[in-house]
């Protein structure tokens, strides 16, 4: 049991960082879409798709710092300093998007608040492309801790993943928008997820080259026999999905496009997780080596496993309850 | 002189912590009060009750939402700066901080959710509910991030191995010997905190002759929490003072300035402590006076400074004047709330302008006295991160001193922003008052925008409130 806990842990902080993504993701990606809205109506119709959300949502990024320093504390240690800069950048922005949704309605210029929205999620979404890009071009550790400068991170491949991130949060904000609102808006946001979901597949199809081309050990994972055999169904998977995404599209569907784009976060997800396990820091420390004191991840799993159940209790609850499409004039300014 | 990076991560952790503080210091109260507000709506049925929960609420949805950001960059932070200290206490801090997440954040952001949206939405018995398990979060929040700090003034039920600690017995982790009564304290003041912003607000409508009802109402809520929890706050605050003097009694003799240990010790009202000289300049005291206070015999001794090697000391002049200041606001808001029960009970509480006019203005003390108290555990507690385990000094990232300048700068400049801001738009909100600012039930849409649009002008007019675009 306590040689599996680790693996436990890395599975259940994956899942948190997956939900963050994706929740967040669409939040941010509608802040993203903001510039192109035509009316303050349009934008107080996609804030009020997100709002009674966006807290919980957020919250899933506190759940995966707080869960790499509570099930690997050392991997933790590591990568905070190590890819400061994009973290504290991120941080940021986050604090001016938060504030935006509650500012704005009290604000007598929605304008400067519209902007900070914007920004700071743009600026928050590249940021976690270039801290993702950190983490899969691996970081220089000596004695357990993090012996690297503080640009090492910035890379061409960063800015890649910056892009495609950003790209990937808006193609989900538009499908979002597709399900929440209604007429001239769901029209547009419905193209411009056409748009996106094929910048997003090019980009994805350039991170799933360059990553094996620049990093022999990601090839050796993804090439060697006998994984090839295991292994070829996930770009098979991600190009049908992507498929039908589009089908979907085409065809009016409301949430089928949504839960397809899902489908394609989690497995260039699963991708990435299949090229790193079992680094947690590439490519130097394992899950293994980075992992808390077996009774520090035995004592929060046993909170987890009764906690995590409920939190997806009060997530379906909260989606129930606010069901259906977004009117004008319903936030509570 | 060159930039010190450890002296750079305090300056930066003190500024992102004390500004993150002063929400939950308000929100931990404010939603028990909303909570208290919506249960008298559902129980009696009276519509002003509904008004001023909803009052409150937008301001507490300004205040909560500036308190998630600064703590979400709170639990990065530790990482980022502090990366070598949670090698160390992670296996034991970890869990206390992993559960405040799962138990409480989720609890209150989802909750609060509700809450903010589901006006009109909901029934109302479901918007109360939600309020006190909103105000619930945010008190098991406090639990377990309070739990966490005491750990790391009193830690027990860890072993060391290699230089990290493991934990042994999780009781005695979470139920340290300091965590009942700073969580006691810090919740107390939480409350007395948003009681002041309470009453300041009632006195301020009543002064303006605006909001009569509603102001009359607040204020004798806040007069009678005040009136129990200040002195009883003062009492909490001297069992948790003796606590620390048995744990960590470098602090306490840093909070009274007190050097020689073998004689009883004064307490200084004013006093200027000399670190090099090792004494106190421009003393006012109260001979005996600490010693009374500490051991309840004014011939009774407690350990002094000079105990100690200088290195093992804490700066001695912000602990000690942090902690006069905190005691002084306290003995302040006994006045207050004694005086405004006097008031009360003898029929002249809103006749009384000079004391509304007071208490109009007294809404910060209790964010004072907050950070005051904080500065005395935090800086009490050097040069240790965690008591005994690890020293502050060596807890650092490996960062270079241009990172944790470049992120201080960025992080005074945005939460200044953000900070300004926010004070600015709860003004507002203040200012604009229970019936313009309450949270409308939301408009049934009407096929068409033109429609919609006469009727939200029609609404305007009826409520008399500007169109704000």
């Amino acid at each position: 049991m306590e040689s599996l806990l680790p693996v436990i842990w890395a599975g259940i902080i994956g899942v948190a960082v997956a939900m963050y993504v994706i929740l967040d993701g669409f939040d941010l990606g509608i802040a993203i879409l903001f510039p192109f809205a035509r009316s303050d109506g349009e934008r107080d119709r996609m804030m009020g798709s997100i709002a009674p959300f966006w807290d919980g949502n957020e919250t899933w990024l506190v759940l995966g710092g707080a869960g790499l320093l509570v099930a690997f504390p050392r991997a933790y240690a590591v990568i905070m300093p190590a890819l400061y800069l994009p973290i504290i950048v991120m941080l940021l922005a986050l604090v001016f998007r938060g504030v935006a949704f509650e500012f704005r309605g009290i604000s007598l210029s929605k304008t400067l608040w519209d902007r900070a929205f914007a920004g700071g999620s743009l600026l928050a979404a590249l940021c976690q492309g270039a801290i993702l890009a950190g983490l899969i071009q691996g970081i220089k550790v000596e004695n357990g801790a993090f012996a690297g400068g503080a640009f090492d991170w910035a890379t061409p491949f960063a800015v890649l993943c910056a892009l495609g991130v950003a790209a990937g949060y808006a193609l989900l904000g538009a499908l979002w928008l597709v399900i929440k609102t209604d007429g001239e808006l769901a029209e547009r946001s419905r193209g411009q997820a056409k748009i996106l979901l094929l910048v997003v597949l090019a980009f994805m199809a350039v991170v799933s080259l360059w990553t094996p081309l620049a990093f022999p050990r990601i090839a050796e994972r993804w090439f060697s026999t006998p994984n090839i055999f295991f292994l070829w169904p996930v770009p098979i998977a991600t190009a049908v999905l992507a498929a039908f995404a589009w089908y979907a599209l085409e065809k009016g569907r409301e949430v089928s496009p949504f839960l397809a784009a899902v489908g394609l976060f989690v497995l260039g997800y699963l991708g990435l997780a299949i090229s790193t396990y079992p680094y947690l820091v590439p490519p130097s420390l394992t899950v293994f080596q980075a992992a808390a004191a077996p009774a520090s991840q035995g004592f929060m799993l046993i909170g987890t496993l009764v906690l995590l159940p409920l939190v997806i209790g009060y997530f379906v609850v909260v989606h129930w309850l606010f069901r259906g499409k977004v009117r004008e004039g319903e936030g509570y300014h | 002189m060159s930039l010190d990076p450890v002296l750079l991560a305090r300056l930066q952790f003190a500024f992102t912590i004390s500004f993150h503080i002063i929400f939950p210091a308000f929100t931990i109260g404010l939603s028990a009060y909303i909570a208290v507000l919506l249960a008298l709506w559902v129980y009696t049925g009276r519509e002003l009750f509904n008004r001023l929960a909803r009052y409150w609420t937008k301001i507490f949805a300004v205040s909560f939402a500036m308190g998630v950001v600064s703590g979400i960059v709170l639990s990065y932070q530790i990482g980022t700066n502090w990366s070598h200290f949670s090698v160390v206490v992670g296996n034991v801090l970890g869990p206390l901080l992993g559960y405040e997440v799962l138990a409480a954040f989720f609890l209150e952001a989802t909750f609060l959710g509700i809450l903010l949206f589901g006006w009109g939405r909901v029934p109302p018995w479901l918007s109360a509910l939600s309020a006190i398990i909103v105000a619930t979060g945010t008190a098991i929040s406090a639990f377990w991030i309070l739990s966490a700090n005491s750990w790391m003034q009193t830690p027990t039920g860890y072993e060391m191995r290699d230089g990290v600690a493991y934990p042994l017995d999780w009781a005695a982790i979470i139920f340290n010997p300091s965590f009942p009564y700073r969580f006691a304290h810090m919740v107390t003041a939480a409350y007395l905190t948003t009681a002041f912003v309470v009453l300041a607000v009632g006195a301020r409508y009543l002064l303006a002759g605006r909001h009569l009802t509603e102001s009359r109402v607040m204020m004798h809520m806040a007069i009678g929490l005040i009136a129990i929890l200040a002195p009883l706050q003062l009492f909490i605050g001297d069992q948790h003072g003796l606590n620390t003097l048995k744990h960590q009694p470098v602090k306490i003799a840093a909070m009274e300035a007190h050097w020689d240990g073998s004689k009883p010790g004064d307490f200084e009202l004013f006093a200027w402590p000399d670190e090099k000289a090792e004494t106190n300049r421009f003393a006012i005291s109260i001979p005996r006076g600490s010693s009374l206070i500490l051991t309840h015999d004014p011939n009774g001794l407690f350990p002094g400074l000079t105990s100690v090697p200088p290195q093992e000391r804490p700066p001695i002049v912000p602990v000690f004047f942090a902690f006069r200041i905190m005691v002084g606001i306290g003995l302040l808001m006994i006045a207050a709330g004694w005086l405004g029960l006097l008031l009360w009970l003898t029929g002249r509480l809103f006749e009384a302008r000079w004391y509304l006019w007071l208490v109009a203005r007294g809404w910060w003390i209790g964010f004072v006295a907050v950070i005051c108290g904080w500065i005395v555990t935090e800086t009490g507690r050097q040069p240790w991160i965690a008591f005994g385990i690890l020293r502050t000094a060596d807890a650092i990232s490996p960062l270079s001193a241009a990172s944790v300048a470049v992120s201080l700068v960025l992080f005074v400049i945005v939460y200044g922003i953000v900070f300004g801001y926010g004070i600015y738009y709860i003004n507002r909100l203040i200012v604009r008052g229970p019936e313009g600012a309450a949270i409308e039930p939301p408009t049934r849409w009407m096929p068409g925008r033109a429609l919609s649009a006469v009727e939200e002008t029609g609404r305007e007019i009826l409520s008399g409130r500007p169109k704000r675009t």
